[in-house]
């Protein structure tokens, strides 16, 4: 594991749809601000792959993966809620 | 939804499209299955066998039908679930390999899910639709969908999801089974999964008096007609199976062949000589007045016959029976060796009546047997009330009629000192072909058995009260024995016959004597004859005399006379 890649989150996604577009560039925008340089995020579109669905268990989308680091974190939603998502992460701890 | 179904008759023809279930008895009551490409809800509480039922409707599918199926869990990891239903004799893992089937496991843990704004379950449709396009199923379950409440806040779009998957199936053409908890006022937690089947299913698992029953019926049926009693159903090594109670017409097919009672004696009180075969035969009598020993007569006398028998035994094990019926000479032993037999025993209390009734069924079904004794009926009772009994039976009996199964049951009456009919045989005597009564008869200091018919369907039998003696070599019929105050048992028979006998020597003796009598008699009269003979004879011979005497006199006159005229 690089020191680059120490956070490893995945976006798992169903087409370019509202939603998912919403809640790429609000990760985007959080991992931005709080993980500057020392997190990948993986774009998962469950229309192209759907196979991969059944291994993370992804049911509602969009849902955002935490792979690295342990233990395994989910959120789901479009993750507008900056707050709940800083929380699900244990980016931020809760207060 | 229901149109059309009363009033064109153009659309009586038209046969709605179904899937088969899979299930036993099934087929029956939903007349040809499930709705074919829409979802069908399966709900009830726990432990009632939705899973199961849905389980076998995907293996069935599989292997009776070559249908590839889908099976989504959202409660037990796909692991378990093959090695449940192994015990089922369902092997999963090969037709998983066999690219057949495919169990997706849908875990939602509330502990990993953090919600932070809209979404949807496309996930879940991508997973489903990808699933489903594997293996090219037509046939899903979803068990138990409702997880996802337990999993996810926001129920606002749970709701409008789960609509929109029922919708989902129904577009991708595939028949599925979505099972759901029972709530507590609606058929379903949410309420809302029974709006949006065709077709649900209510599965009851109740006890009543310690005895549980499971029970299956269905709530709606769009587009078709169905069962709508409740059916109780069975859930054992072969999976489900329910019993329709529906048929109960009257129209099958009567034999007048004849098969011999296989008791010596018993047959002649019969104008056929026998039962006919595919009509039932009631046995009744208070204990200890041998049903057993004559049921167990009429399974031997079946099995040399070469006809396979079932015999039901509630009250004996097996091994019981066979050495009871031993000890009269009645040897049951080779033909449960040969497969003619099969004696089948278990406690009256072990299940409802129903399940009895499925087991009997079950059995009738493997083992195709031309004869069934149930020893006895009368215990049934003891698990259900008089009315149950009674549709019970009245379905039992129905349905040996139908397979044109010679039916024996014996029952045990409770009161003793008369013939009169107990609960048992009033709730089946009406449905009763043949009823065959052993009656104690009491007297003088001792207890002998007697047997009779109360009434024999389409023959003529005998009227009369036999008496009969088990011995070491079996049953035995007495002729009947009439004595001045009717019919004689016991010692009361063994007393007449000494009386018969001593009066007999007696008239012999009398007999004897007149006999003599008379040939003294005729000895007198004979020689009295000959006296009067002979004194008719001298007679006689005086008077021939004197005749000869006479003519000689004349003959003597008329040599003189012509010599006087001469001169």
């Amino acid at each position: 594991m690089k020191k680059e890649a120490e956070w490893h989150l995945m976006l798992y996604i169903a087409g370019q749809t509202p939603k998912s577009i919403k809640a790429f560039s609000n990760i985007k925008k959080y991992a931005e601000e709080h993980l500057k340089g020392i997190y990948s995020i993986e774009i998962i579109d469950l229309l192209v792959n759907p196979q991969l669905a059944e291994g993370d268990q992804i049911l509602a989308v969009p849902t955002l993966v935490r792979r690295v680091p342990e233990p395994i974190r989910k959120i789901i939603g479009d993750l507008s809620n900056e707050e709940r998502v800083l929380v699900g992460l244990n980016i931020k701890p809760l207060k | 939804m229901q149109k059309g179904k009363n009033s064109k008759p153009k659309t009586e023809n038209f046969l709605f499209p179904k899937t088969p279930t899979g299930v036993e008895g099934l087929d029956e009551i939903t007349e040809g299955g499930f709705p074919k490409g829409r979802p069908t809800l399966i709900c009830g509480g726990a432990g009632c066998g939705k899973t199961l039922l849905s389980m076998q409707f995907i293996i069935k599918g599989i292997t009776d039908y070559n249908e590839s199926g889908v099976f989504m869990t959202f409660e037990e990891p796909s692991k378990d679930l093959s090695l449940n239903v192994k015990s089922l004799g369902f092997d999963l893992e090969q037709l998983k390999a066999d690219k057949q089937l495919i169990v997706d496991h849908v875990r939602v843990e509330r502990s990993e899910i953090e919600e932070a704004g809209e979404y949807d379950l496309e996930g879940l449709f991508i997973r489903l639709g990808h699933a489903i396009d594997t293996v090219k199923a037509k046939r899903v379950v979803l068990d138990t969908i409702e997880s996802l409440f337990a999993g996810l806040d926001n129920q606002a779009i749970l709701r409008a999801e789960l609509r929109r998957l029922f919708q989902w199936l129904k577009d991708k053409g595939v028949t599925a089974l979505i099972t759901g908890e029972r709530g507590e006022t609606t058929l379903t937690r949410q309420g809302l999964e029974e709006y949006v089947s065709d077709c649900v299913i209510v599965l009851d698992h109740r006890v009543i008096d310690q005895v549980s029953t499971r029970r299956l019926r269905i709530v709606k049926y769009r587009g078709s007609t169905h069962g709508t009693n409740e059916y109780p159903f069975l859930i054992d090594q072969d999976g489900i199976s329910v019993l329709p109670i529906t048929s109960l017409k009257l129209n099958n097919e009567v034999s007048s062949e004849i098969v011999s009672t296989g008791v010596p004696g018993l047959d002649g009180m019969f104008e056929g000589r026998g039962f006919y075969r595919g009509s039932n035969i009631l046995v009744s009598g208070t204990a200890g007045t041998a049903k057993t020993t004559i049921a167990a007569y009429f399974a031997l006398e079946q099995c040399k016959r070469k006809e396979k028998t079932v015999y039901f035994a509630f009250e004996e094990s097996p091994q019981q029976l066979i050495r009871n019926m031993r000890s009269i000479g009645v040897d049951l032993e080779p033909y449960i060796k040969n497969g003619y037999l099969q004696i089948h025993s278990s406690r009256p209390s072990l299940n409802g009546l129903e399940l009895h009734l499925l087991t009997l069924r079950k059995m009738i079904r493997d083992f195709n047997p031309s004869t069934v004794i149930i020893d006895p009926i009368s215990n049934l009772i003891a698990v259900g009330s008089e009315m149950e009994v009674r549709s019970m039976l009245v379905r039992l009996i129905d349905m040996l009629k139908l397979n044109n199964i010679t039916a024996l049951f014996t029952s045990l009456s409770k009161h003793h000192d008369q013939a009169r009919p107990d609960l048992a045989e009033e709730s089946v005597s009406s449905l009763i072909d043949t009823w065959i009564t052993v009656r104690d008869m009491e007297g003088i200091g001792e207890r002998n058995r007697g047997i009779f018919i109360i009434k024999s369907r389409g023959m003529g039998h005998s009227n009369q009260v036999r008496e009969f003696v088990i011995t070491n070599k079996g049953i035995q019929l007495l002729d009947v024995e009439l004595g001045p105050n009717g019919i004689l048992t016991g010692m009361a028979r063994r007393t007449h016959e000494i009386d018969k006998q001593v009066s007999k020597i007696k008239l012999q003796g009398e007999i004897d004597r007149k006999d003599r009598d008379i040939a003294r008699k005729r000895k007198t009269l004979e020689s009295n004859i000959d006296a009067l003979r002979n004194e008719f004879e001298s007679v006689q011979e005086e008077l021939s005399l004197l005749r000869r005497t006479e003519e000689l006199q004349a003959n003597i006159a008329l040599e003189h006379e012509p010599k006087q005229k001469k001169k």
